[in-house]
């Protein structure tokens, strides 16, 4: 590959690094309330109110059934409006947080529901509040769940940015589809490939390392304390 | 101290209704320890988690320390709870805490201060015996030890009252002896009440003063456990001896078949030798048992006795002239 492939391979990494972390942080920010929420207002939950369930649910489910490149050119408006325009890594973000947000949501809710009810039930008994109980309690309870469950977000982030990248966002995808497909360039078709691969591994092991580290739950797991 | 009146509780289900407490009523007196005997899905977890309104009763009051509990309002209830420590069967500690930060737990919601906090949960951890434990994670405890820890922190906030949720269900016997011991140490030394469900008889006998028996959502027994086991035909004797094992067919001496029930001043007096010396009438022992409760001792044996027939019938009317046998198990053959 020449000098200046190499260099548009680099750009284009930092591209995707730029969309994936910046969708991850406000993915997080929205999905962490979301995921709480559904699982506070479900029957028996801390704040049961089934309507807004069911809203939330719903909201939750249409959003992860529509595809990824409909979703982006639905959002099309929404996204001038954020951005002002539609096009380059910015603009790639705002369907990217609108897609991920959703499935955010369900890691949360599925991570916080593998909560031990007793341990809840304890943290009342002890006169908590329900604020208490889902900072204090819950999340510290389910962060292994919640790393994991991110990591796995992050990953289908990158996915996504790939797509995004084709139709105008920059970043890998755009690279491998510039280059790669229309003009034949098959080393920088695999140059794109092997650099998502990578990223790839690199989250999943981050993810994996950071939720065994904070995992106590079995006598031989987490970080040794005495 | 804790006043149930007249509790019911009704689990909707579906349409379907289960009633799994009806017309509760019990009374645990400040420095008691009172025992809810039932077997399983006979209601007791559905009571006792009543009285601090983890389930809140269908119908029914419920006083505790004073307080009208279903009065309060959400702020006043978080505060009462504060005052009522509760332990588990599965312990629910928090395990991505340390144990010294589970023990911490409920001082935080009490909001005292940091350092207060330390010197506390220092003291709380030598009182349980696990000092060296406090940076452990509780999955690196053994059960009994789980369970200490699980101690420490309901009596952290210094509540005047313990719950204890079939507490030693899920321990061998000698660690539940170690867990009783603890905590009649602690009723004993801090004059706390405490009121404990339990499916199992020993766990009664061994520490309770008062007990009640749940029977499918209602209570069909409330008394001091020296009494109720004293008195043949309380439900409470009925599940301390079962029939004896040894059938009538077993006796094989022509002799008289005898039942002794033995509590107070009988358990201490010698009555075989008595007998043997006043009415030159032989015992021979079948079964039977003699044990501490509390303070007193009960039990009783089961034997035939032989010799001459008016030998043995007056042993038999001195020994219900000493109230020792009223049943008239006592029948020849
Ligand atoms: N949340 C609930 N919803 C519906 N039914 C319930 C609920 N909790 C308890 N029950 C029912 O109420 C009855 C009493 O249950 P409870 O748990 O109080 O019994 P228990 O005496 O504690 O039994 P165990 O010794 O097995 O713990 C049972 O029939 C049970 O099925
Ligand atoms: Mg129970």
């Amino acid at each position: 590959m020449p000098g200046e492939l190499t260099h548009s391979l680099w750009v284009a990494t930092l591209e995707t690094l730029y969309m994936t972390s910046v969708a991850t942080v406000l993915v997080v920010l929205a999905g962490l309330p979301l995921g709480v929420l559904l699982v506070l207002t479900d029957r028996g939950g801390l704040w049961e109110r089934p309507a807004l369930h069911r809203v939330l649910g719903t909201l939750v489910n249409v959003g992860r059934s529509v595809p990824f490149i409909i979703l982006m050119v639905a959002i099309v408006p929404l996204t001038r409006l954020l951005v002002g325009t539609t096009i380059g890594t910015t603009a790639a973000i705002v369907p990217l947080v609108v897609a991920a947000i959703p499935f955010m949501g369900r890691v949360v809710e599925q991570g916080l529901r593998e909560v031990d009810s007793g341990l809840v039930e304890a943290a009342i008994a002890m006169g908590s509040t329900h604020r208490r109980v889902i900072f204090r309690v819950l999340i510290p309870e389910a962060l292994p769940s919640l790393v994991r469950g991110t990591a796995l977000v992050v990953i289908s982030l990158l996915g996504y940015s790939a797509m995004a990248g084709a139709v105008g966002g920059g970043g890998l995808g755009d690279l491998a589809v510039k280059y790669g497909y229309m003009r034949f360039r098959t080393d920088v078709m695999l140059g794109c490939l092997a650099v998502l691969l990578a990223l790839v591994q690199l989250v999943q092991w981050l993810g994996d390392g950071v939720a065994s580290r904070f995992d106590h739950t079995s006598p031989h797991s987490g970080r040794a304390h005495d | 101290m804790i006043e149930l009146r007249g509790i019911s509780k009704v689990y909707r289900q579906g349409g379907r209704e289960v009633s799994a407490l009806q017309d509760v009523s019990l009374r645990v007196d400040p420095g008691e320890v009172f025992g809810v005997l039932g077997q399983s899905g006979a209601g007791k977890s559905t009571l006792i988690r009543c009285v601090n309104l983890l389930e809140r009763p269908t119908q029914g009051r419920v006083r505790v320390n004073g307080k009208e509990l279903l009065s309060l309002n959400p702020d006043e209830l978080r505060l009462a709870r504060q005052g009522i420590g509760m332990i588990f069967q599965h312990f629910n500690l928090f395990s991505s805490q340390t144990v010294a930060a589970n023990v911490a737990y409920p001082l935080e919601v009490a909001g005292l201060p940091r350092e207060q906090i330390r010197a506390r949960v220092a003291e709380l951890l030598s009182l349980v015996g696990l000092s060296d434990k406090a940076d452990t994670y509780p999955s690196r405890l053994s059960g009994g030890q789980k369970q200490r820890v699980g101690i420490a922190r309901a009596l952290a906030p210094r509540p005047r009252i313990l719950l204890s949720d079939e507490a030693t269900s899920s321990l061998d016997p000698e660690t539940t002896r170690s867990v009783l011991a603890l905590l009649r140490d602690l009723n004993r030394q801090l004059g706390l009440t405490i009121l404990l469900i339990t499916h199992q008889m020993e766990v009664v006998k061994a520490i309770c003063d008062s007990v009640a028996v749940l029977e499918q959502g209602r209570l069909v027994e409330q008394g001091k456990v020296v009494e109720l086991l004293s008195r043949p035909g309380s439900h409470l004797h009925g599940l301390c001896y079962p029939p004896f094992t040894t059938g009538e067919s077993a006796v094989l001496r022509g002799g008289q078949r005898v039942e002794l029930s033995l509590s107070g001043e009988h358990s201490t007096r010698p009555i075989l030798s008595t007998l043997a010396r006043r009415f030159d009438v032989d015992a021979h022992l079948l079964e039977g048992s003699l044990e501490r409760v509390g303070e007193a001792r009960v039990g009783r044996l089961l034997f035939e006795l032989t010799g001459a027939p008016d030998a043995v019938s007056q042993a038999l009317a001195f020994l219900r002239e000493q109230g020792l046998t009223s049943e008239e198990a006592a029948h020849a053959w």
